[in-house]
């Protein structure tokens, strides 16, 4: 990979941060409009530069080529390089149109949403602010700056669910999001040290240079002895850790468990930041370190199979849950899972696509909630709505072309993405990995075709004195956009003939050797599983719709049939109380008795006081008694100290 | 050998003189034994070639500053009851000892050989060499000791006035 | 001079120790006063007396400035202790204690 400079690259995320500098400074006193106008404007901006790049200076480079912008030398300590450099590459410029595309509709429709919050001005900068810690993660050339927009963006998701601050439990949920991530990050740094360690090299473009000569069979030497394990490679530990940061940031198992409580934030935030950005910035990391995670196959593994687990798992969640942002928030982990199943069998581009895909339909799908929400005058449960669809008819149609694009119904979005996973998965001869991503598909059919009938088909279950109204325009246009989106981007990776693939391809094409190496299944098996999976979802549709629209009171008698099933599903299987009573309590309990009680009440406070103590009888008060008032003594101490001068005069 | 008689007898005046000085109740008796102090020493200036400083010590010192010494004395005029009786403190105790050995480390510094010190030129000490001397070489310290004096005159009118009712 | 230096030196040193003992030792203020001009004087003698040795004159013009700062210091020395025996009605040293802590 070689690199040719270029300018402006550091403009894609330094004007929305401008947008939030200003909103965050004069915000409050500017008007609701103007503060509106900076944040979507700005965003917009972004946008227009990135796609500026993508349509004219992009195709002027060779396959593997990079755009760099070195703005700024930021740390340059004896052999460490790390500046304030951005590049752009096909995965980038993906990654920034998807980001600022989205971000822009988002902010758009926050306009109305946020209408009537006092605090308007500081969710714009936010928001901005969040814009622009994500767009110097993707764009960041170099490890460090990656992390200092992946811990940016972490802030902004505190800032953000914790936006309503007034409510504990709202507070709550920022501060569980940003602690669990913190834990992910932790894999993160310890990634990137060794990275340095062994390679000598924090930069993408330096590193990849050294994986192709000689950090290659650096990396592949074994690491730690783990006994009856095994003895890792290097890489294999490298992509781990890295994979520690992607679950807490992008919410897998383990780290999942701030994704739902995040719910607490307003719907916007939700959709921009747990659907269709920062979730997915592990599996862009993922994809970025491709040449990693492509020498390791015991850590791409590892990566797919907890993406796998972690996509069945939730959706066996989300079956139950009766808060439509609930079912939403379990569906994304759910997603994501799938995305990691793709970087993990070394489909990169696959998983990308996923990425993208999911991007418009999950938007448009939180969107859509908010709009219901708000409609409803913030009913969430869903319960207590159905045949919105009259009612609500932007709104309403908006969420069924998302539904389908979900469920993986051709010719929407998500099919031809969830579709390219699974066979991935299967080819790569993964197959095990498979089966599970297809039962989680007939799953998601299901329960989101559950979700779909109970809130906007069937009777009206809406309590009484609440009137729905459907979207103001500033909230119905994004809807709109987002879901011709999500009609037609699926096109774009039409089964051996991807436009996406072959735009991707230069990005990966140092872990291309490796995949070509694994010998695929044909044709025929391709359009098997392909069908199957039409077959899979449209019987999870079926079966959604049997069991709310024509037999209603089939789901309670299968719930009473299986309580203990049912009851520990709804509870999300009780992880957060397990969490709780393992880490969090034993961790409180030694910080108040220990560490304050005794460390830091006896030990630190003992040391301070006690040479202050120290300081004052020894010092204060003692020296205190030679000040009498009494010339007499005054003369003493002269002749004493004349007396010591002249025996220091004496010494030889 | 007149030197030294002069010396030791002019130099062991002094001495007793000294002790009169801080051992005596009166002041008055202490400034008369500071007097007497101050004429040994002005006689073993004569004696080291300083005529004039001799003059000045006799004329300002003794017949000046004293004097100054023996109005306030008077002036304030205390009774015995006033003055008080010397009580022995452990500082004084204390203040003693260090002054004893203050001057053993005196004694054990002086001690060296100095060399005879050459003849002198008669003129040596004279009040036309000093004078020289003043308003040449030290012309700076000299006019600051007259700006000093001119501080010290206002500053203890200043001081000492009477309140004014 | 046929008496060496250091016994005038002694002699100076011997002068001086006096009146730093008489200087701790008294109470009275204007006694306190004297010892330090008798200190001053054991000084004086010391500066003549090396400037003899010496042949400079040099010590002799530094002694007629000692004496002048003498004066001075005398004067003003002895303005404030009118005062302070008028403000305190006393003049032993014990018993002003203005600067006690």
């Amino acid at each position: 990979m070689t690199s040719q400079p270029t300018n402006w690259l550091w403009l894609i995320p330094f004007l929305p941060l401008l947008g939030a500098a200003i909103n965050g400074l004069i915000g409050p006193k500017m008007s609701k409009g103007l503060v509106g106008l900076i944040a979507c404007s700005s965003i917009f901006m972004s946008f227009l530069v990135t796609l500026s790049y993508v349509l004219f200076r992009l195709p002027l480079m060779e396959e593997n080529q990079v755009l760099l912008n070195t703005a700024y030398t930021w740390l340059s300590i004896g052999n460490f390089h790390a500046d304030i450099a951005f590049h752009l590459d096909h995965l980038s410029a993906v990654m920034c149109m998807v980001v600022s595309g989205v971000g822009f509709l988002i902010h758009v429709y926050s306009i109305g949403y946020m209408g009537h919050d006092p605090g308007y001005s500081r969710y714009f900068t936010y928001l901005n602010l969040f814009a622009g810690a994500m767009l110097i993660l993707v764009l960041g050339a170099n490890l460090p700056l990656m992390f200092v927009g992946w811990e940016g963006v972490g802030l902004c998701s505190y800032l953000l669910i914790g936006f309503w601050f007034e409510d504990n439990e709202k507070a709550s949920a920022g501060k569980k999001a940003f602690i669990v991530n913190r834990i992910g990050d932790f894999g993160f740094i310890l990634g990137l040290f060794s990275v340095y360690y062994f390679l000598g090299k924090v930069d993408f473009l330096g590193m990849v240079h050294e994986v192709e000569g000689s950090g290659r069979d650096t990396l592949l030497k074994g690491w730690f002895d783990l006994g009856s394990f095994g003895i890792p490679s290097v890489v294999t530990v490298i992509c781990l850790l890295f994979f520690l940061g992607a679950t807490g940031k992008s919410a897998q198992l383990p780290l999942y468990v701030w994704l739902p409580d995040a719910m607490a934030g307003p719907t916007p935030v939700s959709a921009l930041i747990h659907a269709a950005t920062m979730v997915t910035a592990g599996v862009y990391m993922v994809a970025r370190l491709s040449f990693l995670f492509s020498l390791s196959e015991t850590a791409s593994f590892v990566v797919a199979l907890v993406g796998a687990l972690t996509a069945l798992y939730a959706a066996t969640i989300a079956i139950t849950q009766n808060d439509i942002k609930k079912i939403l928030a379990y569906s994304t982990i759910s997603q994501l899972g799938y995305m990691f199943m793709g970087v993990g069998v070394m489909a990169y581009s696959a998983g990308i696509f996923h990425l993208m895909t999911h991007a418009f339909f999950k938007a448009l799908l939180f969107l859509c909630s908010g709009a219901v929400i708000h409609g409803l005058g913030g009913e969430q449960d869903i319960r207590k709505m159905g045949g919105l669809i009259k009612k609500m008819p932007i709104t309403g149609w908006t969420w069924v072309i998302g539904w389908l694009a979900i469920c993986g119904i051709p010719p929407f979005a998500g099919f031809f993405s969830k579709d390219e996973i699974l066979w991935m998965a299967y080819s790569h001869g993964y197959r095990a990995l498979w089966l599970i991503g297809f039962l989680g598909a007939l799953l998601t059919a299901f329960y989101m075709t559950r979700c779909t009938i109970l809130t906007f088909f069937g009777e009206s279950r809406l309590a009484e004195g609440v009137h729905a109204h459907d979207a103001p325009r500033s909230m119905a246009a994004p809807l709109v956009i987002l879901a011709v989106l999500s009609l037609i981007g699926g096109l774009v990776g039409w089964p051996h003939h991807s436009l996406f693939e072959h735009y991707l391809g230069g990005v990966f094409e140092s872990s291309e050797a490796i995949v070509a190496a694994i010998p695929k299944p044909g044709m025929p098996a391709e359009g098997m599983l392909m069908i199957l999976s039409i077959c899979v979802a449209a019987f999870g549709i079926l079966v959604g719709y049997f069991s709310y629209l024509k037999r209603p009171d089939l789901p309670g008698k299968t719930a009473d049939a299986i309580p203990q099933v049912y009851r520990a599903s709804l509870n999300k299987y009780y992880v957060d109380e397990i969490y709780n009573a393992t880490v969090v309590q034993p961790i409180l309990k030694t910080s108040d008795r220990f560490l304050w009680r005794i460390f830091d009440v006896w030990i630190v406070d003992g040391i301070v006081n006690g040479v202050a103590g120290l300081f004052r009888s020894v010092f204060a008060e003692g020296l205190r008694r030679f000040q009498s008032g009494i010339v007499n003594s005054y003369a003493v101490y002269f002749l004493l100290g004349a007396l010591l001068v002249l025996i220091f005069m004496m010494l030889p | 050998m007149a030197e030294s008689v002069i010396f030791y007898l002019f130099g062991g005046v002094a001495v007793i003189a000294a002790l009169f000085m801080v051992t005596r109740h009166n002041p008055v008796s202490c400034a008369m034994s500071l007097v007497v102090v101050m004429f040994c020493l002005a006689v073993l200036f004569l004696g080291l070639h300083a005529p004039f400083v001799a003059m000045m010590q006799v004329i300002v010192y003794a017949g000046a500053v004293m004097v100054l010494f023996l109005y306030v004395i008077m002036l304030l005029n205390l009774s015995d009851e006033e003055l008080g009786r010397t009580i022995v403190t452990p500082l004084k105790l204390f203040g003693g000892l260090v002054g004893c050995l203050f001057l053993v480390a005196l004694v054990v510094l002086v001690q060296g050989d100095y060399g005879e010190g050459g003849a002198v030129n008669p003129s040596f000490g004279g009040v036309a060499q000093i004078g020289k001397e003043l308003f040449s070489s030290y012309m700076l310290p000299f006019e600051i000791a007259s700006v000093l004096l001119l501080a010290a005159i206002v500053g203890a009118v200043v001081i000492a006035q009477r309140e004014q009712k | 001079m046929t008496v060496p230096l250091p016994q005038y030196l002694l002699l100076g040193a011997i002068l001086f120790t006096i009146g730093a003992v008489g200087f701790i030792a008294r109470r009275n203020a204007i006694v306190i006063f004297m010892c330090v001009e008798l200190m001053l004087n054991a000084v004086n003698l010391s500066f003549i007396a090396v400037s003899r040795s010496l042949g400079e004159p040099a010590g002799q013009v530094f002694v007629f400035l000692v004496m002048t700062v003498a004066a001075a210091e005398a004067a003003v020395g002895l303005a404030i202790i009118l005062q302070v025996y008028r403000l305190r009605g006393t003049i032993n040293a014990d018993e002003i204690k203005l600067m006690k802590w």
